[in-house]
């Protein structure tokens, strides 16, 4: 029984960190209907800027994380007018494409000033204090992880049910010509929607950085995951996300605790065989 | 009936729509029969249910006698259902040729052939240069469909619908878009198709289908209004009424 | 109208003789090389190699239009099938390029018959999953493949009995040569053949084709399939020459390598895939000697070059460079 809530609450904690990177990906590809390979890249440049400022500055861990999170939306903000506007035209092909350049870069970039080795963040030491569950005791970082996907997803519904911007993008998402007619401006709705998943990309990259250690090839080794999340989740679905990300987080977990080895090998079974019986995943709608 | 298509209460309904409503009606060997009615009646609907591409909610359709509705979509055309499509739907990187040339090679089976040439039969070829020449379209024969004008478009989908020699032919509005000085290119190769084959015609052109038509079916919101020659139809007070306004009749 | 969107190029069916072009132009090539850089032979093989497996990958996406980041999935299983064969059964080369192929295909098909029913992000997605599967198989199955440590010691008898593989990696070269010669002359053949149209059908319009009876998804499996076979010679290639297989075989590197290489050269006509191969394993050379990571920035920035300015890749360039001239004289 202790195995199973060993099991349930690793794979939240996990899942919380997929979603919490994944959201802006499963946004951007249903709103944009672009599939962005670099969106990886997010978390690292988070979790970079955080062992740059913590460890190389000596600046605590929560200004750093925030400074670090700014940062990213900042350079999303630029990527997005300077290169990804472009991008959406173009075909799924020359998605693919643009988006691996742009992470090659992303992450050659990172090596050459920190180097490919894996990055500490200097995390507070607050994080690694255990708290007893009961039938195991849990890092504090675990729960700050959870409570913090909790609140991304609290923080995304009030967003799309309760403010115009969320209107706004719900309609964008539903039919993108038709939001453009009523005078819905679009391309600010895009911009705002990438910089958002960018950022919360930023946190989740930090929070999770002892789940999915921050190094160079961060984005490609991890990519994988993120696209599975959104595939599974459908595309532009916020509790699509939410769900897949819990799901494949207790899968994989139970896999790694249950079956050691070959639990790499039947969740990635479990996956091909979902998206050949759902391709447009649990939540997504028909492409 | 073994001689042509049968339909037999065909519906169809999305959710609380319906589409389809119990359609009965025959296509004989030989027939050329037009399908006209207002915008929204379900004319392209039906012609889809014909071809596979939608799936009726029940209802029948024999063709020659043999049972089609479980097919797929390629398989009716390999029984004998061809159709147009209303909006040209052509290989627009593939030269004229090679347009024709696909569906020939498809029909005589000849597409597992690895080590032969795709034109290397003379037979395909002397067919592909009679399909042009009789919808008048050779000087584009080795032209990249793309740089076509509309109008060209949809002769060469005409031909090459009509290169794939189906038994059942469904023209979804033929001559939709293509310029008067050209329409009656159109409306000549109507006029030559094989005595053989069934001819359906969704069409708006009353012109059109007064020219070529031997019956008319009218559809009003997924159901048959009236069946009947073309004299017959015009006739018709609520034909009329459709058509003209009820003030006119 | 400017077309913003990348799309491969209209590939014109070859003329008479012209399907013997391809391997002549390559044997050419390839004899210059010989002599030119007679110590590096050990590098243009590999070249060699990477060109047969980006020629498979172009019958799949030139031509039928199939865009997935999973090829390496069937050069994999060719690598491993080829290594296993020379090392449990017999030596003999041939034997185990048609063993690699076998082992290509048979992967294919497996893979293709779901695959090949569904599209886009999902379709890249289980591509992907696919070669993921198969590399923590093979890092789990030590029994079989070595696990991590992979395959190694794999020995080749002499070809056709006769010609003993050397030191310097003559007989190899020649061997890799003659049989990318092989491929390209096989790949012309169906290129301009019946089945070659249809695919070129296919990547037109899908829905066009089944409008005039075709079986859409049995050709797409089919070409896979041929597909996978190359990819696996390809494989199995880099095993006899190299004596060695590792679970980077399955790497998605691999597969978004040979995408890159496809498209930097241009898709759809045979030359592409040989171009892009060349270039970018040359700059990958070059580039990885003076910085194997920044190696990335020099990718990162090709790739958006070719995607918003060049978007039918280097064999285009030619074409639009007279076309500009045309314009300006």
């Amino acid at each position: 029984m202790s195995l199973i809530l060993s099991i349930v609450v690793d794979g939240v904690a996990y899942g919380m960190i997929l979603f919490m990177i994944s959201v802006g990906l499963s946004i951007t590809m249903g709103l944009m209907r672009i599939i962005n390979l670099a969106h990886g890249g997010f978390a690292l440049l988070g979790g970079a800027a955080v062992h740059l400022l913590t460890t190389r500055l000596d600046v605590a861990f929560i200004p750093a994380f925030l400074v670090a999170v700014l940062a990213v939306v900042l350079v999303s903000v630029l990527l997005e007018r300077l290169l990804y506007r472009h991008i959406y035209g173009f075909n799924e092909l020359g998605q693919v494409l643009a988006t691996i350049g742009i992470v090659f870069i992303m992450i050659a970039t990172v090596n050459l000033f920190l180097g490919s080795t894996i990055l500490p963040l200097g995390a507070p030491a607050i994080f690694t204090t255990p708290i007893d569950l009961g039938f195991r005791t849990l890092p504090f970082h675990r729960l700050v992880v959870i409570i913090s996907g909790l609140l991304v997803l609290a923080g995304l519904w009030l967003l799309m049910e309760k403010t115009r911007f969320g209107i706004y993008l719900r309609a964008a998402v539903d039919n993108r010509i038709a939001a453009a007619s009523l005078g819905i401006n679009t391309p600010l709705v895009y911009l705002v929607a990438f910089a958002t998943g960018a950022g919360l990309a930023a946190v989740g990259g930090i929070l999770g950085a002892e789940l999915l250690p921050i190094e160079a090839y961060y984005p490609l080794r991890y990519m994988v995951l993120f696209l599975i999340v959104v595939s599974v989740g459908g595309l532009g679905s916020i509790s699509g996300s939410f769900l897949a990300s819990i799901s494949l987080g207790i899968l994989d977990t139970a896999g790694r605790y249950l079956l050691p080895g070959i639990g790499t090998i039947f969740f990635f079974v479990a996956i091909v065989v979902l998206l050949a019986l759902r391709p447009n995943g649990l939540m997504g709608k028909a492409q | 009936m073994n001689d042509g298509l049968s339909i037999v209460g065909l519906s169809k309904n999305f959710g609380g729509l319906q589409v389809a409503r119990d359609l009965t009606l025959t296509l004989p060997r030989g027939s050329r029969t037009a399908l006209i009615g207002p915008n929204g009646a379900g004319k392209t609907t039906f012609a889809n249910l014909l071809t596979g591409v939608l799936k009726p909610t029940s209802g029948k359709i024999v063709l020659n006698g043999q049972d089609i509705g479980s097919l797929s979509e390629s398989a009716r055309v390999r029984a004998g259902v061809a159709k147009t499509f209303q909006i040209t739907n052509l290989f627009r990187d593939l030269t004229v040729r090679e347009n024709l040339r696909l569906p020939i090679l498809e029909r005589e089976g000849r597409t597992h052939q690895f080590f032969r040439r795709a034109d290397g039969w003379s037979d395909i070829e002397a067919e592909i240069a009679r399909l042009m020449q009789d919808l008048n379209i050779q000087p584009l024969a080795d032209k990249p469909v793309r740089g076509l004008a509309y109008g060209q478009q949809r002769l060469v989908e005409l031909a090459l619908t009509l290169a794939v020699k189906p038994k059942v032919l469904i023209l979804d509005e033929p001559a939709a878009g293509v310029p008067s000085t050209e329409s009656h290119f159109i409306v000549e190769a109507i006029k030559r198709l094989p005595q053989d084959l069934s001819v359906l015609i969704i069409e708006h052109d009353m012109q059109l289908v007064f020219e070529v038509a031997d019956r008319i079916i009218v559809l009003v919101n997924g159901a048959i209004l009236m069946e009947g020659t073309p004299d017959e139809v015009v006739a018709n007070k609520q034909v009329r009424e459709l058509y003209l306004g009820a003030g006119h009749v | 109208m400017m077309d913003p969107v990348l799309s491969t190029s209209p590939r014109r069916a070859p003329t008479a003789l012209s399907f013997l072009i391809p391997s002549i132009s390559v044997v050419v090539g390839a004899s210059l090389a010989f002599l030119i850089f007679p110590y590096d032979l050990s590098f243009l093989t590999r070249i060699v190699i990477m060109m047969i497996f980006v020629v498979s990958f172009d019958l799949i996406l030139g031509q039928a239009g199939i865009a997935t980041l999973g090829h390496a999935a069937m050069y994999g299983c060719g690598a491993y099938a080829a290594g296993l064969i020379s090392l449990h059964l017999s030596p003999d080369p041939l034997l185990g390029l048609l063993v690699g192929a076998v082992a290509g295909a048979v992967m294919a098909w497996i893979s293709g018959l779901v695959l090949l029913r569904t599209h886009g992000i999902t379709l890249l997605m289980i591509s992907i999953a696919v070669t993921m599967v198969l590399q923590e198989t093979a890092s789990q199955a030590r029994w079989l493949t070595g696990g991590a440590d992979g395959l190694a010691g794999i020995t080749v008898g002499p070809l056709l009995g006769l010609y003993e593989f050397d030191f310097v990696g003559q007989v190899a070269f020649i061997y890799s040569v003659s049989i990318l010669a092989a491929v390209l002359l096989l790949c012309q053949v169906l290129i301009g053949s019946p089945f070659g149209l249809a695919l070129r059908g296919i990547e037109g319009s899908a829905s066009r084709m089944r409008a005039i009876g075709t079986p859409v998804y049995r050709r797409k499996v089919t070409v896979y399939v041929i597909a996978g076979a190359i990819a696996g010679i390809a494989g199995a290639l880099a095993a006899q020459v190299t004596g060695l297989v590792g679970i980077e075989v399955f790497n998605f590197s691999l597969s978004a390598d040979v995408m890159v290489m496809l498209i930097l050269g241009g898709a759809g006509r045979l030359y592409g895939a040989l171009v892009g191969t060349l270039l970018f394993m040359v700059v990958h050379h070059v580039a990885a000697s003076i910085d194997p990571l920044n190696w990335l920035f020099v990718i990162g920035f090709m790739l958006l070059i070719v995607v918003f300015v060049l978007p039918k890749g280097l064999v285009a360039l030619p074409g639009r460079l007279a076309r500009l001239l045309r314009r300006t004289s």
